[in-house]
């Protein structure tokens, strides 16, 4: 049977998505009203939450990191608006492929902050039972994939996973987060060929946060956007201003509804930047200027979205002050339930190797442990 | 000369690349950071970017591209952040930088070296701690080459940019800032050439990279403690294996454990019981005994992992039941 002939794919015109960058907020919160996208006033304020959240968690969980109080801590400083905008445009089926920098849409859409916490400690409490590092959490339940420390892996998994709601007829999406430099991996390349090819329902949201570690995401690409390498598969590639939520919901909505309604996919590139280190484990000041640092620092999403629910009257700052001393309260209350918690039992460290705990392995540690002699 | 390891292995590439203008290196982050480990410092500034390379990160794309310039005659180094990433390159590494001599009838040479850590540091989970030495010497047309000492490190890595072949050059994670005497200049260690770490003539114990410290903390502990003298041979280039001078110490001490920090099915320990078994027989005294990581992805929490890996109350008991001490067990 002949392969379906798809139409010719258009060169880029002047005003094409994946060169420009769309906006709705300038960086003071003044909106473009003819862009903000229709969302009821609570739902704009749970994003607004959600972004609060990860600021919170971010800076509480470096300050115990510099303690000593956990082994390590990758933060999202900055990238809120990217990560919120994003998942709040997803339904609660569809499925999220998390990178680094993406717990706070897990957190979002359902993973306790306690589970986020337990993972970050390796307690017993974790889902995942103490086996990842920190900052790799994943709940099924939320449909939150746990993450994998190979950078690019999970992009053909999303496409896969993706092609499974098409093979079943189902509605689900799937989104797939990465950062630039994982664009140069061949696994991006594998998934976005193959999404393009077989329609599936994915949507890739790449975080340009700018850096990957010491690499300027100029040195990862010659292109001149990211957006523009969906052109290379047959997916629209769109560039947004990941430091401007209602922009980012409003494209990841769109996408998401045209891979709902088969469609296909979508590359999002949120363009944003990477105010922290790239971990508890490195210093930035070492290989990049600050001074950029600081001038993305003025462009933060979170101020920007206050100003507008302030300018709409969808908040008022003793709301505000509450919301930030609620969420204040629940961090530390996740962090105080968590702290101290024993770890996962021995006997767990040959559990989920298979399916079954093999008779090989059950020797195998009692040799180990002494406990068999 | 007083060097750390990573100094050590600094001091080698950069001593070869003055020497030979055919070598470079290649990987993310070796320049402007320096390497992930700093191996790389002050080797931008002293080599420029044509020769110390920053690339994009795609492990399959800079060892791939490594290989075809080595088939013109450059001699790549590359690195890779942590060996753990390498398997995102096997097909490059296995498929084509181990195979291209033999199948283009010797036309073709691939002198590459590909370098990085290895094995597992503290607390870094299943992704990024694992020991895959026996998947490399398992595959043939590669040599693997494992240093335990800043001295071993220099000259062994000297030989392997001179190497024709495709060389596999595995570091300790845990051994770059690890300090000790080097000779300067032309140290050259040849592959397949391993050395007795400590001498004794009660046990031999066979261990390389971090696990000979690991083996030399516990000849001491046995000492100490038990009165035992135990023999320490690092065979420092797994392959081509320096069967010799493991056999020459088992014959001595008739009694032998194999240690290595990855996991025990097909391990390299498996293939030395087995030459040893072969070589010496009528010399053993007991069964070889092996240490090696349970057969389970490493966990993060902390008390789990150290049950998972190699520890020296684990071999002082190997080389304890090789002499029927406590009764056997
Ligand atoms: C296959 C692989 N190679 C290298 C690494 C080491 N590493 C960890 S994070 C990182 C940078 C990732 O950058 P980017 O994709 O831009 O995401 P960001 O960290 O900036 O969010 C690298 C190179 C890895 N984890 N996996």
């Amino acid at each position: 049977m002949a392969h379906p002939v798809r139409g010719a794919i258009a060169l880029p015109g002047p005003d094409d998505p994946a060169l420009a960058t769309y906006r709705v907020l300038d960086e003071r919160g003044v909106a473009d009203p003819a862009r903000v996208p229709e969302v009821a006033p609570a739902e704009w304020l749970r994003m607004y939450r959600g972004m609060v959240v990860i600021r919170t968690m971010d800076e509480r969980l470096m300050a115990m990191q510099r303690q000593g109080r956990i082994g390590f801590y990758g933060e999202a400083r900055g990238q809120e608006a990217a990560v919120i905008g994003s998942a709040a445009a997803l339904g609660p089926d569809d499925w999220i492929f998390p990178a680094l920098r993406e717990a706070g849409a897990g957190i979002f859409r359902g993973l306790p902050l306690t589970a986020y916490v337990a993972q970050i400690m390796g307690n017993a409490h974790d889902p995942g039972k103490g086996r990842q590092m920190p900052c790799h959490e994943g709940t099924r339940a939320s449909k939150f994939v746990t993450m994998s420390s190979c950078i690019a892996t999970q992009l053909p998994h999303a496409t896969g996973m993706a092609w499974a709601a098409k093979i079943r007829g189902d509605k689900t999406v799937v989104a797939a987060y990465l950062g630039d430099g994982a664009t140069s991996e061949s696994d991006f390349h594998v998934a976005m060929n193959f999404a393009g090819v077989f329609r599936v329902p994915v949507v890739f949201v790449c975080q340009n946060n700018q850096w990957a570690i010491s690499t300027p995401s100029t040195a990862q690409t010659a292109a001149p956007t990211i957006a523009i390498k969906g052109r290379a598969y047959g997916i629209e590639g769109v560039r947004v201003d990941g430091n401007d939520l209602p922009a980012v919901h409003r494209v990841m909505r769109d996408a998401v509804e045209k891979a709902r309604s088969g469609g296909g996919p979508t590359l999002i590139e949120a363009l944003t930047y990477r105010l922290g280190a790239h971990t508890s484990s490195d210093d930035p000041s070492r290989y990049r200027d600050e001074r950029v640092t600081d001038e993305w620092k003025a462009r933060d999403p979170i101020s920007r979205m206050r100003n507008w629910l302030l300018s709409q009257g969808l908040l008022d700052a003793a709301g505000d002050e509450k919301l930030r001393a609620d969420v204040d309260a629940e961090v530390r209350d996740a962090i105080a339930a968590e702290e101290g918690v024993e770890g996962p039992p021995v006997h767990s460290l040959i559990e989920d190797v298979f399916a079954e705990v093999p008779r090989f392995l059950e020797d195998e540690l009692a040799e180990m442990t002494g406990s068999g002699s | 000369m007083r060097l750390s390891y990573r100094e050590a292995l600094n001091q080698a590439m950069s001593e070869e690349m003055a020497r030979d203008p055919s070598v470079f290196l290649m990987g993310e982050e070796v320049g402007h950071y320096q390497g992930a480990y700093k191996v790389s410092q002050g080797m931008l500034e002293r080599f420029g970017e044509r020769r110390v390379i920053d690339t994009p990160i795609a492990e399959c794309g800079f060892v791939g591209v490594g290989v075809g310039a080595a088939m013109v005659g450059l001699r790549p180094i590359v690195e890779l952040m942590t060996f753990n990433f390498s398997l995102v390159a096997i097909d490059q590494v296995i498929n084509n930088a181990a195979k291209v001599r033999q199948m283009s009838g010797g036309q073709f040479k691939v002198p590459i070296v590909i370098r990085g850590a290895g094995g597992a540091a503290h607390q870094l989970g299943a992704q990024h701690s694992q020991s895959l030495e026996s998947m490399y010497t398992y595959c043939p047309g590669l040599k693997v080459v494992m240093p335990a000492t800043p001295a071993d490190a220099k000259g062994l890595l000297k030989t392997a940019i001179r190497d024709d072949d495709p060389v596999v050059f595995i570091e300790g994670e845990l051994l770059y800032g690890m300090q000790g005497e080097v000779p300067e200049g032309e140290h050259l260690i040849p592959l397949g050439r391993g050395e007795v770490k400590r001498e004794g003539s009660d046990c031999t114990i066979v261990a390389w990279s971090k696990m000979v410290h690991l083996a030399l903390a516990a000849a001491e502990e046995l000492e100490r403690k038990h009165d035992l003298s135990v023999e320490v041979v690092d065979p420092r280039t797994i392959k081509p294996l320096d069967e010799e001078i493991i056999l020459r110490s088992v014959a001595k001490t008739h009694r032998c454990v194999v240690v290595e920090e990855g996991w025990s099915f097909n391990g390299v320990g498996a293939e030395i019981a087995h030459r040893v078994q072969r070589g010496v027989f009528d010399e053993l005294d007991a069964p070889i005994e092996r240490v090696t990581s349970l057969d389970v992805p490493m966990p993060y929490a902390l008390h789990l992992e150290d049950l998972v890996a190699p520890t020296v109350p684990k071999v002082v008991a190997a080389v304890r039941r090789t002499l029927y001490l406590d009764g056997g067990k």
